[in-house]
């Protein structure tokens, strides 16, 4: 395999992910603010709450068509650069990406038209049924993807068969009802809503600021700061750390997140700032609390975390013991077609979970049962991720993730509890956030992703040898047409959202004017509230 | 007894090729018109009004259609994953082209008409014109190199290798036999979009779109025979040595594979799946008929039929190969030794008996909202029409 080829994949797979999640956590949040004001203004028929519908409805579209345009390359990279990824598991992987399809997509894609174009062809208790099911047609999605991608964290309800020479089902109960998944899911979600709260609150807050469409930006503000609040309490304390307890690779993840080298008695320190020194092993400057570590990664005090060296020496036994397993394979290849012995079958179940282990080796060998010893030590080294990068990206990524409660707090009092008044300050606060929770998301997944490497699916495939082969121009020819074609939509895509914020709301005066006329109507007919 | 043995391997592989073929068969019928309407917007819509209400009348629904396209490569990918691998990588550089192209379309419908500059809307005109005509003739030079067989092999893990240059293997698509089945794809979508807008437009874009459908189902007509006498007399077909275990585990090697005969020593085998030419015939000719008369819903609906029979066809004449390979025939991947496990083809099948009949349910009722043509005055309203 070209190593130059694994690097180019890479950094293709990480950039059009990262591009598509771009866009993905306003789409997932903003569904359901829009939502949720649609229903407010189908139960109180306040002109004011259809406006903002369609105004947030409007940039969700903007926003929506490059999620889906970008999406599109997402559902067919496996095949093209991941080829024997798509192989060796696709019989799993590729289950929940086509039940995304079915149960998800279909429901989205087919009813976002709809929302858009049925708003005098529905009645109104239609159009909102019908936002709702965007809403929850997105939601789902992320929903089967994060399955996906779970599994790959940690793969559940799996076998190796080798006369295929690939992972094959199982358990598909198991698969779905991955922990790992489940933790990602509802800590993605909800990172999503906080994603389009402070979307919602920022862009309001600008309105404020400029004194202008006010009646629509504090009614935003009273949303986004109510949900927003909401949701970065879950995705704080449904953070994703809840998985991390699950699988070697997982554990490894967590080590190198607090750079922990060594095991630690337990309950273990957190180390709350620090500069990790890979090559020392150690980390400088580090500033540890204590207990609270063993707190997070084991929800005990009792409970030990493994440090990144002791884990490194478990892998090297692996590697070892997937050796074995690796020979057992290739004898029963060997009777292909005949029937297999039995208790070769039984000797390779036996071996089976290391597999993968031996795979770490053929970056260095051809034949993992020819390795030499230093290259064993190196395979279990490769385990170790770079750990400054994920260890960074996680404290980075926490700390905005505190943030967001604190501001969210902030705005939910002033407005529940303060008539709507907000002081300047935290207006301009508002706005200069906007940012934030993209930054933070996009850290997520490089915690999630960078951190499981070597691997694509940990403990089972490793990254080198789950490419497509190809050459490096090929793939640095589509890299180089993916990042310019992005730019140039990202460009366009930030040019309209900006348009359309600077434009505002679309204020229909004559409908607003009937409505008060009616409602002062109404409140005529009960003398007790005019006062 | 465990519930997915219920099914046996061999019924349920026959199942998810029939799939297979319905999802690109929805696929064709539905996001079809999209990209034919995207292939005429230039030609049948002159002024920026006539290029609104075309851009309209798909507008509302080709988001939801274009999911029957990522829901086949899902389905490709859970149900095939050997065609999954070998496909998307070795077709590289055209997969490329098409995500490339398909991507543009999300946003040239969306964006359009957000900016009053005409060089901004001229500009989307165009992104959208190569988003409906580059995919739309890409997937018929895939097909047409699935017939011909394409040069790869796997190893003894099962690695696809796909043989040729950086260049050697998007140009090595380019066989000239490939690139009529990329006309004929291309007519036959351009065909299918004619007869959407003339059942979803009137006046002017009607009129050009019946002329523009006319010479495109006849075109049609001359590239599908042309492509068959070709199949008959200049292209091997393929063949296995001995009949291979229905049953038997999913690794294509364990199969021989020769090349002989022609692909339509089939309709010897099995007359009767001579019905799916013919109805791709009939389907075009009449179609050129309702186009040249009066009928407005008629040449979308014989359209129909002319799409489903002719992709019946290449999948009829190929069974059991699904992907051939012309370099190593041994390699070639077949619905008995290319399928994903009996219990995810088992799991998939029960997820699609629910969610199919839901989708097409709701889909048939989102048409019927929005039912009706659009017209020049529609198109100023937001609240009717978005784009």
């Amino acid at each position: 395999m070209d190593f130059g080829v694994v690097e180019l994949s890479r950094l293709q797979f990480a950039a059009t992910a990262l591009f598509h999640f771009l866009f993905v956590p306003l789409t997932l949040g903003l569904a359901v603010i829009v939502a949720i004001m649609e229903t407010v203004y189908v139960m109180t028929e306040r002109p004011i709450w259809r406006q903002m519908t369609k105004f947030w409805g409007l940039l969700f579209g903007i926003n929506f068509a490059l999620g889906v345009a970008t999406g599109i390359t997402m559902e067919f990279q496996f095949g093209m650069n991941w080829a024997y990824y798509s192989h060796y598991v696709g019989d799993i992987f590729g289950a929940p990406l086509a039940i995304e399809g079915l149960m998800a997509f279909f429901l989205e894609a087919t009813f976002v038209g709809l929302w858009f174009f049925g708003w005098d062809r529905l009645s109104r208790r239609q159009h909102l049924v019908v936002g709702w099911l965007v809403a929850l047609g997105s939601n789902f999605s992320a929903l089967w993807i994060l399955i996906a991608n779970g599994w790959m964290q940690f793969p559940v309800g799996a076998q190796f068969n080798p006369i295929t020479m690939r992972m094959e089902l199982v358990s598909f109960f198991e698969v779905m009802f991955n922990p790992v998944a489940q933790a990602k899911f509802v800590h993605t979600v909800s990172a999503g809503y906080v994603t389009a709260s402070v979307f919602v609150l920022g862009v309001s807050a600008w309105y404020l600021l400029g004194g202008r469409h006010v009646e629509l930006a504090r009614r935003s503000i009273a949303v986004a700061s109510a949900f927003g609040l909401a949701s970065a309490l879950s995705v704080v304390v449904l953070g994703d750390e809840s998985g991390y307890d699950a699988g070697e690779n997982q554990k490894m993840k967590m080590a190198a997140i607090e750079a922990m080298w060594e095991t630690e008695p337990a309950p273990a320190s957190f180390t709350l700032l620090g500069w990790p020194d890979q090559q020392a092993r150690e980390t400088k400057w580090a500033i540890h609390i204590p207990y609270v570590m063993g707190l997070i990664g084991t929800r005990s005090l009792t409970e030990e975390i493994k440090g990144i060296d002791q884990l490194e020496a478990e892998a090297k036994t692996r590697v070892e013991n997937g050796i074995r397993a690796y020979d057992l394979m290739t004898q029963i290849q060997a009777q292909r077609g005949a029937d297999v012995d039995p208790a070769l079958i039984a000797a390779f179940r036996e071996h089976e979970h290391d597999l993968g282990h031996a795979l770490l080796l053929k970056r260095y060998v051809e034949d993992p049962r020819q390795a030499t010893a230093e290259q064993i030590a190196r395979a279990a080294a490769d385990t170790v991720p770079t750990v400054w990068p994920i260890f960074w990206a996680f404290r980075i990524m926490v700390g905005l993730g505190f943030g967001f409660i604190v501001l969210m707090g902030y705005f939910f009092w002033r407005a529940s509890f303060r008539r709507m008044r907000f002081p300047r300050w935290a207006l301009r606060l508002a706005v200069l956030v906007i940012p934030a929770p993209w930054i933070a998301a996009e850290l997520g997944w490089i915690v999630a992703e960078f951190g499981r490497q070597p691997w694509t699916v940990a403990d089972v495939l490793p990254t080198a040898l789950s490419v497509s082969h190809l050459s490096v121009a090929e793939v640095a020819l589509t890299l180089a047409g993916f990042c310019l074609l992005y730019t140039a939509l990202f460009v366009v895509e930030i040019g309209l959202m900006l348009k359309f914020i600077r434009q505002g709301p679309h204020e229909d005066v004559e409908l607003t004017q009937r409505w008060m006329a009616s409602h002062r109507q109404r409140l005529a007919g009960r003398p007790e509230v005019v006062r | 007894m465990i519930l997915f043995e219920l099914i046996p391997f061999e019924v349920l592989r026959l199942i998810w090729w029939v799939l297979l073929g319905v999802l690109l068969i929805a696929f064709a019928l539905t996001d079809g018109f999209d990209m034919g309407t995207g292939a005429l917007l230039p030609f049948v819509a002159r002024s920026d009004a006539e290029r609104r209400v075309v851009i309209n009348t798909v507008g509302p629904v080709w988001e939801g259609n274009q999911v029957w396209f990522i829901l086949g490569g899902g389905a490709i990918f859970a149900a095939w994953p050997p065609l999954y691998a070998v496909s998307f990588s070795g077709f590289y550089l055209a997969m490329f082209l098409i995500l490339a192209a398909l991507i543009l379309r999300p946003v040239g419908f969306k964006y359009r008409s957000k900016r009053d500059d005409p060089r901004w809307r001229a500009m989307w005109d165009w992104a959208l014109f190569i988003g409906g005509a580059l995919p739309a003739l890409l997937f018929g030079v895939a097909v047409g190199n699935v017939l011909l067989g394409v040069p790869f092999h796997l190893t003894p893990d099962l690695m696809p290798i796909y043989e040729g240059g950086l260049f050697g293997k998007l140009f090595g698509l380019l066989r000239p036999f490939a690139l009529l089945c990329g006309l004929v794809s291309l007519a036959m979508l351009v065909m299918h979009g004619a007869g959407w807008l003339v059942l979803k437009t009137g006046g002017a874009v009607q009129a050009r779109a019946r002329r523009y459908g006319r010479g495109a189902a006849l075109a049609v007509l001359a590239g599908y025979a042309l492509a068959g006498l070709w199949l008959a007399f200049g292209i091997q077909g393929y063949a296995f040595v001995a009949p291979p275990d229905p049953n038997g585990p999913s690794n294509p090697l364990i199969n021989e594979v020769v090349r002989s005969g022609s692909w339509l020593a089939a309709y010897a085998a099995r007359p009767w799946i001579a019905v799916a030419p013919a109805m791709g015939f009939l389907g075009t000719f009449m179609a050129w008929r309702a186009l040249s008369g009066r009928g407005e819903l008629s040449p979308l609906l014989w359209s129909k039929l002319a799409i489903f029979g002719m992709i019946s066809s290449v999948g009829l004449v190929m069974f059991p190969f699904i992907l051939p390979s012309n370099s190593d025939p041994n390699s070639s991947l077949s619905v008995w030794d290319a399928s994903s496990s009996q219990q995810t083809l088992f799991v998939m099948l029960v997820c699609g008996a629910i969610f199919l009949p839901l989708i097409l349910a709701y889909t048939a009722w989102v048409y019927r909202v929005l039912w009706g043509k659009v017209t020049p005055e529609d198109v100023e309203d937001p609240d009717r029409h978005a784009y």
